[in-house]
């Protein structure tokens, strides 16, 4: 299996010894049931997505934002999925998968908490235990995914080595993982890691682009200029792209987060930034070859960005590869840009998206403004990764800092202080 | 001496430190204590920022070593000022290997590293069958490649490492991470028996914190034992509560001695000792 390289040179399986049976069990695993159907797995997938995860979700034409940059704007709304995100998708596949492989116990990373959401939603559905492991730093800026999770009845385990995030979260789960590989899946949020991880994490997000590609014909007769999603690990990018890939006129942008800055701290071991796919070198991380924001030794950097779930040093091997061949085009948009998109989105639209979707649409407002150059068409698919609720304290702060202009005036919060944020 | 070399006199003590825990001078003295305490090979840690199948004990010295300054330049300046008897196995993560010099890959890093004396490579998260590349660097600037065998490693996935193998092979004793452990996992003479035939020494390792550990591990038929967290804790004691270098050294040296003796103990009761 690890002499296949489905991206280039990028992927394979960096992981510890212990670690590479269970990835072999996995990928015999992923082979039979999910693309061969074996037992009916795809059938029974597919059926508990419609029923329990509340597919297909609509591709929405958004009338306000079309005519505020002439184009037409569809808007696929995964912030309508069960949980409030596309992370669903991939946890209920994986979840069902180690059901299949006899498997009796879940684990999982998260950042923002939505892949934990979904993780725990999933394992309790399938009456499966299930603990989340998640940076400190996190849990303080993503309560509400927290108590979540602990409401589904899944354990959140605190991570507090490095700076508290997404790359300790991964470092800590593969460890558990590592002790307890026999009777337990790990699964993991997007589309990183060691084989078939990110093959198999796609495969279950690419019902985005299925359904959106049939949607957008169905509705106009034609495919899309351009589609349009937030990356991070990248697997609501890839599940946006996926079906796009092979419809060569299909422009396809990821738009990463720039953070404060794209330019790097190597004293500091920091990136204020989280756009690997934009300024990151090829390296080794978490199991897999791609592209990284590491230091000129090799140390992975701190990344940066105001979206907890774009907050990562790495990114998806596959989508490394489809930049490397020019099929994907990378952007980034900064933290205020993202914060500006949050609240015209929310204004305009009447769809309050999660900081990580921000993202996208703060791209479609900066190649407005010029400040950035792509040609996005007439006819411009972006996804709704998901729906903010999850980051309203961290908006109320940041816009009250900040100055947005794009954001309601905010003298009420700052007349009361941060306790009318926290909605004490 | 070569690493094979080594474990055709006695059984063979491996202890670990990471280099520059909690600085590059204390790191220093604490390597000599090894050297002073028996050691035969050291495994000498060099940080990075990521490690992946290190329990805390060893993540928290990685931090101290990395906040001290510590980088491969340094660890390979640190390498050549050291003036020991061990033979020296340098164990990192791939990253910093393939990082390592102006061009991409392993052959710089390897170059470096033979150059200053070290005699084998430990990778903990590259399995066989990503190793190609690194092998045959080694194998053009005469260093060991050692592999990890676990528990959990299948009959097929066993061929395969013994292909790849040289130096030692690294038994991990129990699944999980590193750190030492309370008792002894079964599985580890379980996993001798798998490799009963290989000529390849066995060192095993994870877990492995006394000198009654040492034995019994050794009389389980093991050519070496492997012992890392038990004295990175004692580094860790020291720095936490102020403790003086000297005193900590000599804590380290009195702790190897304890973890030499419990294994020259088991090969006496080793029933047919198979040395090649």
């Amino acid at each position: 299996m690890s002499t296949e390289r489905p991206f280039g040179k990028y992927g394979g399986q960096y992981v510890p010894e212990a670690l590479m049976p269970a990835l072999e069990e996995l990928n015999e695993a992923y082979e039979r049931y999910v693309l061969n159907n074996e037992d009916g797995f795809v059938d029974e997938f597919r059926e508990r997505l419609r029923d329990f995860g509340g597919r297909p979700t609509p591709l929405q034409y958004a009338e306000q934002l079309s005519a505020r940059y002439d184009r037409d704007i569809y808007l696929k709304r995964e912030d309508l999925l069960h949980g409030g995100a596309h992370k669903l998708n991939n946890a209920l596949g994986q979840v069902l998968l180690a059901k299949y492989m006899g498997k009796e116990r879940i684990i999982a990373e998260t950042g923002a908490g939505q892949h934990g959401t979904a993780t725990a939603m999933a394992a309790a559905h399938l009456d499966m235990p299930c603990e989340i492991y998640m940076g400190e730093t996190d849990i303080s800026r993503q309560r509400p995914n927290v108590f979540r999770m602990r409401l589904n009845g899944a354990e959140v385990n605190p991570v507090t080595t490095g700076r508290g995030t997404l790359k300790e979260a991964i470092s800590e789960t593969m460890r558990d993982w590592a002790a307890t590989v026999e009777r337990t899946h790990y699964v993991i949020g997007s589309i990183v890691g060691p084989a078939p991880f990110p093959s198999m994490v796609r495969d279950f997000q690419a019902v985005i682009s299925e359904e959106a590609r049939e949607q957008l014909r169905d509705q106009t007769g034609s495919l899309p200029d351009s589609v349009v999603a937030c990356a991070g690990g990248g697997s609501n990018t890839m599940g946006t792209f996926h079906h796009f890939v092979k419809d060569d006129d299909v422009g396809l942008y990821a738009v990463e987060a720039g953070g404060d800055s794209l330019s790097v701290d190597e004293e500091a071991g920091v990136a204020p930034n989280s756009a690997s796919l934009s300024t990151g070198e090829e390296g080794v991380l978490h199991g897999a070859r791609t592209r990284l924001l590491q230091d000129s030794d090799g140390q992975i950097l701190e990344s940066h960005s105001v979206s907890a779930g774009l907050d990562y040093a790495g990114v998806g091997p596959e989508l490394a590869h489809l930049v490397d061949t020019n099929r994907v085009s990378p952007v980034n948009v900064d933290d205020e840009l993202a914060l500006n998109a949050f609240h015209r989105l929310s204004q305009t639209e009447g769809i309050i998206p999660a900081l990580e979707t921000a993202h996208a649409f703060g791209f479609l407002e900066a190649v407005e403004a010029g400040k950035r150059d792509a040609a996005l068409g007439e006819t411009v698919v972006v996804n709704v990764s998901g729906r903010g609720d999850k980051d309203l304290e961290t908006v109320v702060e940041e816009t009250t800092a900040r100055d947005i202009d794009a954001g309601p005036d905010m003298d009420l919060f700052r007349q009361v202080g941060r306790s009318a944020g926290d909605g004490k | 001496m070569s690493l094979e070399a080594v474990f055709s006199e006695e059984s063979a003590f491996i202890p670990y430190l990471v280099a520059g825990d909690p600085t590059y001078e204390e790191s220093m003295e604490y390597v000599e204590a090894l050297a002073r305490g028996g050691a035969d090979i050291i495994e000498l840690g060099l940080p990075f920022s990521e490690p992946i199948a290190e329990g805390p004990t060893i993540q928290q010295a990685i931090v101290r070593a990395l906040d001290g300054g510590m980088t491969p330049d340094r660890y390979f300046e640190f390498v050549e000022e050291l003036a020991v008897d061990p033979t020296l196995v340098c164990m990192t993560y791939y990253n910093l290997v393939y990082q390592y010099g102006e061009s991409d890959g392993p052959e710089s890093f390897v170059e470096r590293a033979a150059t200053v004396g070290i005699e084998g490579l430990v990778i903990p998260d590259l399995p066989a069958e990503e190793a190609d590349q690194l092998r045959a660097a080694c194998d053009e600037h005469g260093l060991d490649l050692v592999f990890i065998v676990a528990p959990t490693t299948t009959q097929e996935r066993l061929e395969r490492i013994r292909e790849q193998v040289s130096g030692y092979i690294y038994v991990q004793a129990r699944l999980g991470t590193t750190g030492a452990r309370a008792d002894l996992s079964d599985r580890t003479a379980e996993t001798l028996a798998r490799i009963e035939d290989w000529q390849v020494p066995k060192a095993v390792g994870f877990g492995i914190a006394t000198g009654d550990h040492a034995q019994a591990v050794i009389t389980a038929g093991a050519d070496g034992i492997i012992v890392g967290s038990a004295l990175v804790d004692i580094v860790a004691d020291g720095d936490n509560k102020g403790i003086n270098t000297t005193e900590t050294a000599s804590r380290i040296e009195n702790k190897a001695q304890e973890l030499k003796d419990g294994a020259l103990a088991g090969t006496s009761q080793q029933p047919a000792p198979e040395k090649q």
